[in-house]
């Protein structure tokens, strides 16, 4: 192995890291403004609601990725009404339509994950909210709400490690982050193996960081499921 | 609430879930102080009953009245529907209820449990709730257990919480449906025992029970429930040691 290589290429691929959080914390914040409505509309119980969001849901998840950003990046501009609209000059960006299909693809499976969260909050809990008076709303907030998201962290942080690697595809329509400038790299040095191997190694980072901040999220959110201090022979308060 | 009125009155109270009919017709009512057993084999309605009188179940025809209040019902789909939920998100918020399976909140500590409702329901001061929890805490023997999790605590420790959680609402009226039933039996009589103390202090109590024991010693009167009806009615002498009606007399025999 060619350290000099390595660490010149490991200089090459940085300066892509902030485009790579931008997408994907971008498209991980827009996707949970669309999931909830969608986890929402699933338990509805109204027949055309629920009807709308499964078919999302089954089109985002069933297909390709990279070819909902294929679509959107390369498909949309051949409809002239879609050129002359309003929203051309955001079509028309690929930073816009990486966001756009990673947005809507996250929201897809981030709804699964919070409808899965809200339905395994014990019904019994949910009674015992309403009976003490509790309007929907407050128990919503107060009692559904937080054990949900105790429930759906562990998956939730699944989705985000996927988002994370899922921008590499957003260097296919020219974005230039951490796979993109790698890919760069090797058009110029034909050295794959080396300049790959750093970008994974990117990503091994970022997404250890990632891990690393789940589980203080979920250690901070489940103090119910630690042993209690009382419990442990020896503790001390 | 003007004494003169019943603290709870059910009038030709209905409940059917599909094609069975749980509850046939009940006419029933407390007064204030009032502590009523409700007996009855499984599936005689009892359950049903209770849950009707703070709208957990809607019933299908009849008439609810809490303290007078008679709760506004319309008719829906399958029967009836409240017609004003702030009124029974109000009339809820006076009545405590202790379920067999405790329900308390698994993500707050016993003392966040007792305090919920207080805070977040009924709007009181925080500081005064927190003194009035951790005396009710301390009133059914699990003050040491306030920062504990639900999870941590045994069957009994458990349903004690439940039982303070309803008291910190300071219910005119508090149902119980079946509470002890989910317990070991060894765990049976600590529950029991917050039970006949709230008794003695004169609280207006309706109790599902299979527990015959605190039906005859604790309670001023017992309804005996059977296939939807009231069967048999009267203080527990009457019941338990006069001339007994076949069906409630083979209840007996069964239990």
């Amino acid at each position: 192995m060619d350290l000099n290589f390595l660490y010149e290429a490991l200089l090459t691929i940085i300066p892509g890291i902030p485009l790579t959080l931008k997408l994907a914390g971008s498209s991980v914040g827009l996707g949970l403004f669309i999931a909830l409505p969608l986890a929402l509309m699933r338990l509805s119980g109204v027949a055309a609601l629920d009807w709308i969001a499964r078919a999302y849901t089954f089109v985002f998840r069933s297909t390709p990725l990279l070819v909902q950003i294929f679509i959107i990046y390369y498909g949309l501009g051949q409809f002239r009404e879609i050129r002359s609209s309003l929203l051309w000059p955001i079509l028309r960006d690929p930073y816009w339509c990486a966001i756009i299909a990673l947005t809507l693809n996250t929201a897809a499976y981030a709804s699964e994950i919070i409808r899965g969260g809200l339905t395994s909050v014990a019904a019994g809990q949910i009674e015992a909210a309403r009976a003490v008076g509790m309007n929907r709303l407050t128990a919503f907030r107060r009692i559904i709400v937080p054990q949900a998201v105790r429930q759906a962290l562990p998956a939730y942080g699944n989705e985000l490690i996927l988002m994370v690697k899922a921008t590499s595809l957003a260097s296919i329509i020219t974005m230039l982050e951490v796979t993109g400038l790698a890919a760069k790299m090797i058009s110029e040095t034909y050295r794959a193996i080396e300049v790959f191997i750093v970008a994974g190694s990117v990503y091994l980072v970022i997404n250890f960081v990632l891990t690393r901040l789940l589980k203080l999220a979920e250690a901070h959110l489940n103090p119910h499921t630690r042993p209690h201090l009382d419990a442990v022979p020896g503790a001390t308060r | 609430m003007s004494s003169t009125e019943p603290a709870v009155s059910l009038k030709g109270l209905r409940k059917r879930f599909g094609a069975l009919e749980v509850l046939k017709g009940i006419d029933f009512s407390a007064r204030e102080g009032e502590v009523v057993s409700i007996l009855g084999s499984s599936g005689s309605g009892k359950s049903t009953m209770l849950r009707c009188i703070n709208m957990l179940e809607t019933p299908s025809a009849g008439e609810v009245a809490i303290g007078g209040e008679t709760i506004r019902l319309v008719p829906s789909r399958d029967g009836l529907k409240p017609a004003d939920r702030t009124q029974v998100d109000r009339l809820r918020s006076s009545i405590g209820m202790v379920f067999q399976s405790f329900n308390l909140w698994s993500h707050m500590t016993v003392i966040e449990n007792v305090m919920e409702a207080p805070i977040h329901v009924q709007k009181r001061p925080r500081p005064e709730c927190i003194a009035e929890a951790e005396a009710i805490l301390d009133k059914v023997g699990i003050a040491d257990k306030r920062n504990h999790y639900p999870a941590h605590l045994s069957g009994g420790q458990q349903q004690r919480a439940a039982i303070a959680r309803a008291l910190a609402q300071r219910p005119k009226l508090m149902l119980f449906d079946e509470p002890t039933s989910a317990l070991d039996p060894e765990l049976v009589g600590e529950v029991l025992r917050v039970m006949r103390a709230l008794a003695e202090e004169g609280r207006t109590m309706l109790v599902v029970t299979h527990e015959m024991g605190f039906a005859r010693d604790v309670s001023n009167r017992v309804v005996f429930l059977d296939k939807g009806v009231i069967e048999a009615e009267g203080t527990p002498a009457e019941l338990f040691d006069g001339p007994r009606s076949d069906r409630f007399h083979q209840f007996l025999a069964n239990t």
